[in-house]
């Protein structure tokens, strides 16, 4: 263990420090060096880690010599508890594993027992399912945008893209009744069917969010002070991020074109047209980059869904899996009896296992799903982005300063329910 | 002996050349191939993989929990090649207290999916340069996501402690 004090408590507090002990540490001191380590303790508690995550910091003055990040301090056992609920039942709690870009989570399950039940989903719901899925990756980018910019000082940016994402969660209602925990993805097609009149709606918003992307980037990219903060931090050699278990944004700002979207298409991906933005500089800059390009991709896939929506169904024709139309139920005899079935006793899934791949806006998000044959799975893996994304962080701060890890930790976005589950 | 699957794969027919006696049995999933590999030789296995096979992303490492069935635990290695846009899986079958060798050699990103199925499997990994626990607090007692392992966790009230 180190001893001496874990925090400092004020300007005053640090004349008064102790000298580590510095015997057991993994990089030696000398013990007739200058060099004073102190241990700060970037506590669960903290405005930028973005949610519970302790880092604990080794400092030389300003530098950071190790950062050793903890996590679990928001595990709340969601695989286990996927195991005592019915297939239906487990749609809710995967809005709350990442619970900023809930219907990518939801799509990923519902795709992974969709498979398993070798369930074919109508073209309108998948198309319905990439705008929304596209329409939440804009609303996590947003947030991303706000939060980094707040945190690196620029506190105007935030309220922006606050603003702007409240006309998609305005869309989310319109269409579930929730803003964010939406459910909306569910196994063999949509929740509800699409509310009347929702197309201008989506249109008119699209035509906002186009425009302030444009703003807010011009807003950032011009700003000194932005791109010095920015520009050549948070480095890592490529192989070893790859190897780390970096994916997404963070990757694809290394020179690395890797994007489930295209590499391994699901519900309809290859029939939109769009580009995957790759940037070289490998920086929290290039990040930054990434991911505005990402937003403007995400507005042309949407307008995309928007121009071309087919008719149709919008959940599979499976009575055994689906519930029945309401009215249907109330008066013929099947309708009611699969519906008294599904909600009592639930559907099998037949027994098999799937990893399910997902590009959610966070990385590579994927769901191993294990069925025995019965109505409750016997396994659910949730391999969440963040997870892979923040053990890089250990490495990713050594040697950079205090204010750059901020920075750094602001660029890989990570959210501690998709970490912790 | 080993499924057509296996020869068609030939980064798999090759490892199946390469080492042979570590595919114990190849099964075809909805998404792919599933390899079963022999616990003793699973870090020389994916060793092979990722320098000969180009398998350069092990995407996650997990455990699944087959009690009462034995050989109890699976520890499931996803692998995933950026060059050829392919995905293999790798299932290892251990009883309880069999520990596994690590793979963190190969691929830093794996020490942290390794502690997960150590803290919440308790599977051993040989050779891990922190194995601890990492989502459960670290004096916590029991493996939760084991099948014995109560849904409501073993107490009641955690205020005595």
């Amino acid at each position: 263990m180190i001893e001496g004090k874990t925090h400092v408590e004020s300007l005053d507090a640090r004349h008064e420090l102790q000298v580590a002990d510095v015997s057991g540490l993994a990089t030696p001191v000398p013990p007739d060096s200058t060099v004073r380590r102190m241990t700060l303790n970037m506590g669960p508690q903290h405005p930028s880690t973005h949610g519970v995550l302790r880092v604990v910091l080794e400092l030389d003055g300003e530098t950071i010599l190790s950062a050793r990040p903890e996590i679990g301090y928001l595990h709340t056992g969601i695989e286990k508890q996927f195991e005592v609920k019915k297939y239906q039942q487990g749609v809710p709690l995967t809005d709350r594993v990442d619970y900023l870009a809930n219907l990518s989570n939801n799509l990923c399950y519902a795709l992974a027992v969709e498979r398993l039940l070798q369930l074919e989903i109508p073209p309108k719901a998948q198309w319905m399912r990439v705008m929304l899925c596209e329409l939440t990756r804009i609303a996590s980018h947003l947030i991303w945008l706000g939060t980094h910019a707040l945190d690196i000082g620029a506190m105007s940016v935030y309220f922006y893209c606050f603003r702007e994402r409240e006309e998609i969660l305005k869309i989310f209602e319109m269409f579930s009744g929730q803003r964010m925990m939406t459910s909306y993805i569910r196994i063999g097609g949509l929740a509800l069917e699409p509310p009347r009149g929702w197309h201008p709606v989506v249109s008119k918003v699209l035509g906002r969010l186009a425009h302030g992307i444009e703003e807010y980037h011009n807003l950032l990219s011009a700003n000194p002070i932005w791109v010095n903060r920015t520009k050549g931090v948070g480095m890592l050699p490529v192989d070893l991020m790859l190897e780390l278990g970096v994916t997404g944004p963070m990757i694809r700002a290394a020179g690395v074109n890797m994007d489930s979207r295209k590499d391994c298409p699901h519900t309809s991906y290859e029939k939109f047209d769009f580009e995957v933005p790759v940037r070289t500089a490998n920086d929290v800059y290039a990040r930054f980059e990434v991911r505005m390009e990402e937003m403007r991709q995400s507005v042309r896939i949407v307008r995309q869904a928007l121009d071309g929506m087919p008719s149709g169904p919008w959940q599979a024709d499976a009575p055994h899996v689906l519930l029945p139309d309401r009215e249907r139920m109330k008066t013929q005899m099947e309708s009611l009896i699969y519906h008294f079935k599904i909600v009592t006793e639930g559907f099998p899934v037949p027994e098999g296992s799937v990893y399910q791949v997902v590009e959610s806006p966070r990385g590579e998000l994927a769901y191993y799903i294990v069925s025995d044959g019965t109505a409750k799975p016997y396994r659910v893996f949730m391999r969440t982005p963040s997870f892979g994304n923040l053990q890089s962080l250990g490495a990713m701060l050594e040697g950079v300063l205090i204010a750059d890890s901020i920075a750094v930790m602001g660029s890989m976005d990570f959210v501690l329910g998709d970490v912790d589950r | 002996m080993l499924p057509d699957a296996v020869a068609q794969n030939p980064a798999v027919a090759a490892l199946a050349e390469q080492i042979p006696g570590a595919i114990l049995d190849a099964s075809v999933a909805v998404d792919g191939l599933i390899l079963q590999i022999a616990p003793k030789y699973i870090e020389v296995v994916c060793r092979y993989l990722k320098q000969n096979q180009d398998f350069a992303r092990l995407s996650a490492v997990t455990g699944v929990d087959w009690w009462p069935r034995e050989p109890r635990f699976e520890v499931l290695y996803f692998l995933h090649s950026l060059a050829r846009n392919a995905r293999l899986r790798l299932s290892v079958r251990v009883r309880e207290g069999e520990p596994l060798e690590s793979v963190c050699q190969l691929w830093r990103g794996a020490n942290w999916y390794e502690r997960e199925v150590f803290d919440l499997f308790g599977i051993e990994f040989r050779n891990h340069p922190n194995l601890e626990r990492i989502l459960m607090p670290s004096d916590w007692e029991g493996h939760p996501l084991r099948k014995d392992y109560p849904i409501h966790g073993h107490k009641y009230s955690y205020q005595e402690e």
